[in-house]
């Protein structure tokens, strides 16, 4: 069905379509629009709305919501998002899936609240402290944030991940047209299988799907930010905190070719590529549209796992690199870790709270 | 064909659920793609406010209007601020009672007089506006218009709000004659 929506609204849709029946928030611009229909929709299919004093304790409140075996979500912007960090963390150690979408605006502090950014792009990956498994997914419009929320839902409940939906304030309160699926595939955690005096909280493999536990279903579960054994309990010897760092670590890793997500539009005779994210890659290809030069482009709907591998292989051999974006050259330096050799890197750069034009951009094409 | 659109006035003025009716009308009953997208500030009444819809056969990269085809104001400072940057064969639409220009070209309506005149609410006057914009530019069917209206306004305000489109599509046919002859 076709509806003229807003991201945010497509955003809530697909939160509630996916199966989300908590959500804890505090409301903020360019956000509030997520909150105020989950709000509105979650009590009429059975699930729970709750707004937090602010943006820790709704982190904390989504943490255990999800580990009483409801997936659970939460939307912010910028300020918030920072407050949600140490919770962020909570989560990937102790390995609780939850959904986060960061509607970013301008910042840095409340910097601007009505007007969009691409200014939390390297927040999203590094924004808790310590090396932890995180996934990003980016969209460029309302059709795609529909589509990623879904799938930021599903991929957190399988790989029992923190699972961060950036969008922003372009995208959040842009309408377009969506055409809404009649349904969707929903994945539903799996239950243990083994007898409760067999049950591992954290066994060792830890493969997509796993099953795990929820609060409530009679099983022993041990939940703490301190690095700890496979039950779950602290620890301190060298073997155990490798074993637990690794596991983390592996979940992302082994699972790149089901996380990688880009959107590519190769051309063999093109000696420019150009790597683009969210908003900012519809200004990017719109300029690519308008040049008869031929053009490379890639379009990471995944922005982590940073797909180095991919770009690596299609900028080798190009003259140069272009990459656009709204802050001041976040996604810019992620993409000079993939260059080798003699290939030159053009930073596109407009930080203004206004979108960067196509114009902007075909400057340097 | 991409066409851009700047509806743009204060903050209060009804120039986002404007924005939002117009695109839903091309979008969703005469299945064209569109965007809408909307800038203000943080003030809910009085702010510079605008919405911008983008109409096209095809698929709509960058959403914002960056050489718009047509501009209507309701404000001076908005008719100061964006009629100098429209493409030059575009068309601007100024509210007669709030904008004041000696250019030719721009075509003066009463959309806010009629909406206190022959609606009784000067709340209307966006909806006047969207009547006016579909008789002179045909950018929208009339039809669409109402559709839209009925899915969008509250059912209270319907009645009041689809006298307004049709007083505005008179308007807009009346004054482009005039124009016209």
């Amino acid at each position: 069905m076709r509806r003229l929506v807003s991201g945010n609204e497509a955003c809530a849709e697909a939160a509630l379509r996916a199966g989300i029946r908590f959500f804890g928030g505090y409301p903020i611009t360019p956000s509030t629009e997520i909150a105020e229909l989950m709000a509105e929709e979650l009590p009429r299919v059975g699930g729970v709305f709750m707004q937090m004093e602010d943006e820790i304790a709704s982190i904390m409140a989504i943490v255990g919501a999800s580990a009483a075996g409801v997936p659970s979500m939460t939307a912010t912007s910028g300020p918030g998002f920072s407050l949600m960090q140490e919770g962020i963390g909570y989560a990937a150690m102790t390995e609780i899936p939850v959904v986060v979408v960061d509607v970013m605006r301008g910042g840095p502090a409340t910097g601007l609240p009505t007007k969009g950014s691409q200014g939390d792009l390297q927040q999203a990956r590094w924004g808790t402290h310590g090396d932890h498994p995180v996934v990003v997914f980016a969209p460029r419009g309302v059709e795609e944030t529909f589509a990623l929320t879904l799938r930021a839902v599903e991929v957190s409940e399988r790989l029992r991940v923190p699972v961060i939906l950036l969008t922003d304030e372009f995208i959040g309160h842009m309408r377009e047209i969506v055409s809404f699926p009649s349904r969707v595939e929903v994945y539903h955690r799996q239950r243990p299988r083994v007898a409760s005096s067999e049950y591992v909280h954290y066994a060792e493999e830890n493969n997509y799907n796993a099953p795990y536990a929820s609060y409530g279903e009679g099983y022993a579960i041990h939940l703490t930010g301190l690095t700890h054994r496979a039950d779950g309990f602290p620890i301190n010897d060298a073997p155990t905190i490798r074993w637990n760092n690794e596991r983390l670590r592996a979940k992302i890793e082994d699972n790149l070719a089901y996380l990688e997500d880009n959107y590519v539009d190769d051309d063999p005779d093109a000696d420019t590529l150009i790597v683009a994210v969210g908003s900012s890659a519809r200004s990017a290809y719109e300029a690519k549209l308008l040049t008869d030069k031929p053009l490379a482009y890639i379009r990471l709907l995944t922005l982590w796992p940073f797909p180095d591998a991919t770009i690596r292989g299609l900028a080798r051999g190009r003259k140069r690199v272009v990459v656009p974006e709204m802050n001041d050259g976040q996604l810019c330096r992620e993409v000079q870790r993939c260059l080798s050799g003699d290939t030159e890197l053009v930073s596109v750069t407009r930080n203004d709270g206004s979108m960067l034009t196509p114009q902007e951009v075909l400057e340097v094409l | 064909m991409r066409t851009e659109i700047r509806l743009s006035g204060r903050g209060g003025q009804g120039l986002i659920l404007a924005g939002i009716v117009v695109a839903e009308a091309c979008g969703v009953y005469e299945d064209k793609q569109v965007v809408q997208t909307q800038s203000y500030g943080p003030e809910a009444r009085g702010g510079a406010s605008r919405a911008e819809v983008i109409i096209s056969d095809g698929q709509i990269r960058y959403p914002q209007a960056y050489d718009p085809d047509i501009l209507v104001a309701l404000s001076q400072p908005a008719f100061d601020r964006f009629a100098p940057k429209i493409k030059k064969s575009g068309l601007i639409f100024a509210d007669s009672f709030y904008v004041h220009t000696d250019r030719k070209d721009v075509v003066l309506m009463p959309f806010s007089e009629t909406a206190r005149n022959e609606i009784g609410r000067e709340v209307v006057t966006n909806v006047v506006m969207l009547g006016a914009l579909a008789a002179v530019t045909g950018i929208v069917k009339l039809e669409s218009l109402k559709k839209a209206l009925r899915h969008r306004v509250r059912s209270a305000f319907l009645d009041l709000n689809l006298r307004a489109v049709d007083a505005g599509y008179k308007l807009g046919k009346e004054i482009w004659k005039k124009r016209s002859s």
